[in-house]
C-alpha cells in the first residue's frame, strides 16, 4: 500500500480566488462579527503590503487602502475540499477526506496506470495547479503518515515501511498533528522530535498522556487503520459562485461559467458518466433568477465541449438585471458512451467530432435545427417524407421519378399550361385514414426551363398544383 | 562583353526557369458527370474547397449535379451536411438517388446564420460534403466558407443566383447552369483555365 496525501495549505483563499480573473492587487478572506472583523487568509500582494492572518480588518484597511475582500465561508470550504476528493477519485478507488485541508488517496494500484511514483506526482501537480490550488505531496505507506510528511516536505517520497520511521523521525513534535495536549507538554520535557517520541516506552507514554496519543502515534507506523472518512462521489452536481457586486456584462461571465462547467467535467469524469442535461441559474439581487436550461442530444464531458455550448447560449440570452451569483446544476448524470474513432481516422487535426457540432449547431441555431431525412412507404407524397423517424426497413417499391425538393403545401401553377413532359401519373389512395388524395401528377417544364411536378385533379388539364421541383 | 546572350543558353545554364502550370494531383472526388470530370483540370470537384454553383431558378438541375458525390460519401459513411434548402428534401428522390439518408443532415436556419452553420460543418472535419444556399453572402463571407473547406478538408458547394456572377468570387470552382441552350458553363477553375461549355441535359 501506498498512499499519497495532497495538502492544501492555502484551501479557503485558493478556493475565492479561483472563482474571479487573476488579480495581483491585495485580497483577503474575512470573517467573525461585524464590529470585529478579522483577516483569515491573505494573498501574496496583501502579505507584501504588510498584512497577515489574524489582522483586524481596519487595521489592515489603514495599512492597505485599496484591499479587495470577501467574506470566509466554512461550508465553502468543506465544498472545495469535496471538489478536491472528486477529482482525485478519477486517480485511485480509494480517497478519503481529512478536513479540513487534506485529502489521501491510495496511490499503490494507480502507479500501474499513471506510471511510477515522479510522473504521477507530476502529472497531480499540474492538473490541481488548473483547477487554481496551491498544494503540498507526499506519499507514504499509510495515511496518516502521508499527512504529516506532506504538511512538513512537500515532495516528500516514502516508499516503504521500514524507511518510515527514519522519515518520520525528524519531524517536529508540534507538527506531527498530535493530541493537543502532547504537542504541548512534550517540547517542555525535551521531546522535540517524532523520533525521540517513539523511542520512549509507549506503556509510559500512554500513562502520562492518554490513550489518544498511543493511537495516534500507531496510526502514523500505520499499525492502527487511519481516522479519515473515505469519500463517495455524490450522483449530482452543484456549483455556485457569488459576487459581492452585480456583473452586466457577458464577457465577465465567462471566466466563472468556465470554472463551473470545469468543475462540472471533473465531477462527471470522476464518476465515469457523462452529463446529457444541466442548467445554468443567473440570480439577481431584487428580481427572479435567469434559468437556462441546456440540453444535449447525447452525454457529454468534455469541459471545452459543456463551455462551448453553454457560452453558445449565453450569448443568445439576455440578462434583465446585474447578476451577482451563477449556478450550474446537473441533477442526473448518465452514463457516458465514448464514440469510437479509427485507429487510421484521415481527418484534420482540429476537427471536432460530429457530436460536439451538432450540440454547436443546436445552441446557436435552436434546439430543432439539425433533423435527419427520413422516408416513409406511405403513397401520398405529403407523407412520403419526414424528419427525424425511423429508417424504413426493407428495400423501396420502385416509383416513377420524383422530384428532388417537395413544397411543404401545394400551390398554385397558374400562367400559361405548361409543357407537359411526363404523365399522367394517377395517385388514388389514403382512403384508409380519412386523408385521401385524387390526382394526376405529371412533369412539366415551366417558361425558363424549371421542371416542375404538379398535379391536377384526375381527367383535367386545368386547376394546376405545383407540388415539388426536379433540381 | 556581349550584350545579349541567347535564351537557349540561359534555359540550359538553370538561370532562368521556364513558367509551367503545376500538375495537380489527380482528383479523388469526381463527379459523376464524365463529361465534366474530363473538363475540369482536377478531373473532378475540387478537393477540400468551395465550389459555387450558380443557377437562374430553383429547379433547374442543380442537385443533379451534386447528388452523384452526396450519394457516393454517403454510401462510404461520410458526413453531409444539407444547409438550408430553399425547400424540404423529398425523402424517396434523395434515396432513389442512391443517398444513404443516414449520413445527411438537414439543418434549417434563418438566413442571416447561413454562412455561419456552413462555415462551422464545413471547419469541423467531421462533414465530407456541405450543401448550402446562403443567400445574399458577400465576397467576404464565400472567402472564409473557401477557407473553412481547406481547413476541414471538406466539399463545400454554394448555390447562388446567377445574377451573383457580376461579382468575384473566392470558390475554387464557379459553374453556371444555362438552361436555355442546356450546358454548363466553367467560369472559374483553379489549376487551369475555364474549359468550353459542356452539355448537360436535365432529367
Amino acid at each position: 500500500m501506498a498512499w499519497a496525501c495532497v495538502l492544501l495549505p492555502s484551501l479557503a483563499l485558493d478556493g475565492a480566488l479561483r472563482n474571479r480573473p487573476p488579480l495581483d492587487t491585495p485580497f483577503a478572506l474575512v470573517s467573525g462579527p461585524v464590529q470585529q472583523r478579522r483577516l483569515v487568509a491573505v494573498n501574496a500582494a496583501a502579505r507584501a503590503a504588510g498584512l497577515h492572518p489574524g489582522q483586524r480588518l481596519a487595521t489592515a484597511q489603514a495599512i492597505c487602502r485599496d484591499l479587495a475582500t470577501a467574506g470566509h465561508d466554512p461550508h465553502q470550504l468543506a465544498a472545495n475540499l469535496a471538489l478536491i476528493a472528486a477529482w482525485a477519485y478519477r486517480f485511485s478507488a480509494e480517497v478519503a477526506l481529512a478536513p479540513p485541508r487534506a485529502i489521501v488517496l491510495e496511490a499503490g494500484k494507480s502507479l500501474g496506470l499513471f506510471g511510477p511514483w515522479p510522473r504521477f506526482a507530476g502529472r497531480l501537480r499540474q492538473e490541481l495547479a488548473g483547477l487554481g490550488f496551491r498544494h503540498q505531496i507526499a506519499l507514504a505507506p499509510n495515511p496518516c503518515a502521508a499527512k504529516v510528511l506532506a504538511g512538513v516536505h512537500d515532495g516528500a517520497c516514502v516508499p516503504g515501511a521500514s524507511a518510515l520511521e527514519r522519515a518520520l523521525a525528524d519531524i517536529p513534535i508540534t507538527r506531527a498533528g498530535l493530541p493537543p495536549a502532547a504537542a504541548d507538554a512534550l517540547p517542555g520535557m525535551g521531546v522535540r522530535t517524532l523520533g525521540q517520541l517513539l523511542a520512549l516506552p509507549r506503556a509510559a507514554l500512554q500513562r502520562r498522556f492518554g490513550a489518544a496519543l498511543i493511537t495516534t502515534l500507531e496510526q502514523l507506523l500505520g499499525q492502527q487503520p487511519a481516522p479519515f472518512t473515505p469519500y463517495r462521489p455524490p450522483d449530482h452536481f452543484v456549483g455556485r459562485i457569488e459576487w459581492p457586486f452585480g456583473v452586466t456584462n457577458h464577457t465577465t461571465l465567462l471566466f466563472p461559467l468556465r470554472r463551473l462547467l470545469g468543475d462540472l467535467a471533473a465531477c462527471v469524469a470522476a464518476r465515469d458518466s457523462g452529463v446529457q442535461q444541466f442548467s445554468v441559474r443567473f440570480e439577481h439581487e431584487h428580481a427572479a433568477p435567469t434559468d437556462l436550461t441546456i440540453g444535449l442530444l447525447a452525454p457529454q464531458r468534455e469541459a471545452a465541449a459543456l463551455f462551448d455550448i453553454a457560452k453558445l447560449r449565453l450569448e443568445r440570452t439576455a440578462l434583465p438585471h446585474p447578476v451577482i451569483a451563477l449556478g450550474v446544476r446537473a441533477a442526473t448524470l448518465p452514463p457516458f458512451v465514448p464514440t469510437g474513432h479509427d485507429l487510421f481516422d484521415t481527418r484534420p487535426a482540429n476537427a471536432i467530432p460530429w457530436e460536439q457540432l451538432r450540440e454547436r449547431l443546436r445552441a446557436r441555431l435552436g434546439e430543432h435545427a439539425v433533423h435527419r431525412l427520413a422516408a416513409d412507404p406511405d403513397p401520398r407524397p405529403e407523407r412520403a417524407s419526414a424528419y427525424d423517424t425511423p429508417a424504413s426497413p426493407g428495400d423501396p417499391p420502385p416509383l416513377p421519378p420524383r422530384p428532388t425538393w417537395l413544397l411543404e403545401r401545394p400551390i398554385p401553377l397558374r400562367g400559361p399550361t405548361p409543357h407537359i413532359l411526363a404523365g399522367p401519373e394517377r395517385l388514388e389512395t389514403g382512403w384508409w385514414d380519412g386523408g385521401d388524395i385524387r390526382r394526376d401528377y405529371y412533369i412539366v417544364e415551366i417558361g425558363n426551363g424549371q421542371r416542375a411536378w404538379a398535379f391536377c385533379p384526375p381527367g383535367e388539364r386545368t386547376g394546376w398544383m405545383l407540388h415539388g421541383w426536379f433540381a | 562583353m556581349h550584350a545579349s546572350t541567347s535564351l537557349d543558353t540561359l534555359i540550359r545554364e538553370r538561370r532562368i526557369w521556364r513558367g509551367r502550370p503545376a500538375a495537380l494531383p489527380p482528383g479523388t472526388q469526381p463527379t459523376g458527370l464524365a463529361a465534366l470530370d474530363a473538363a475540369l483540370p482536377t478531373g473532378g470537384w475540387p478537393e477540400a474547397s468551395l465550389t459555387e454553383i450558380l443557377i437562374p431558378a430553383d429547379g433547374v438541375g442543380e442537385l443533379q449535379l451534386v447528388l452523384p458525390a452526396v450519394a457516393r460519401l454517403t454510401q462510404r459513411r461520410r458526413r453531409v451536411a444539407v444547409v438550408a434548402p430553399p425547400y424540404p428534401p423529398y425523402a424517396p428522390a434523395w434515396r432513389a438517388a442512391g443517398v444513404d439518408l443516414c449520413w445527411l443532415t438537414l439543418i434549417a436556419t434563418q438566413c442571416e446564420q447561413v454562412a455561419w452553420s456552413m462555415e462551422q460543418c464545413l471547419r469541423s472535419g467531421s462533414c465530407a460534403a456541405v450543401l448550402g444556399w446562403p443567400a445574399g453572402a458577400d465576397d467576404t463571407a464565400l472567402r472564409r466558407l473557401q477557407v473553412a473547406a481547406n481547413t476541414g478538408q471538406a466539399l463545400g458547394f454554394a448555390f447562388r443566383d446567377r445574377t451573383a456572377l457580376g461579382n468575384a468570387s473566392p470558390a475554387a470552382l464557379r459553374i453556371e447552369i444555362d438552361v436555355t441552350r442546356a450546358r454548363l458553363i466553367v467560369h472559374k477553375c483553379r489549376g487551369g483555365n475555364p474549359p468550353p461549355p459542356i452539355a448537360f441535359a436535365h432529367a
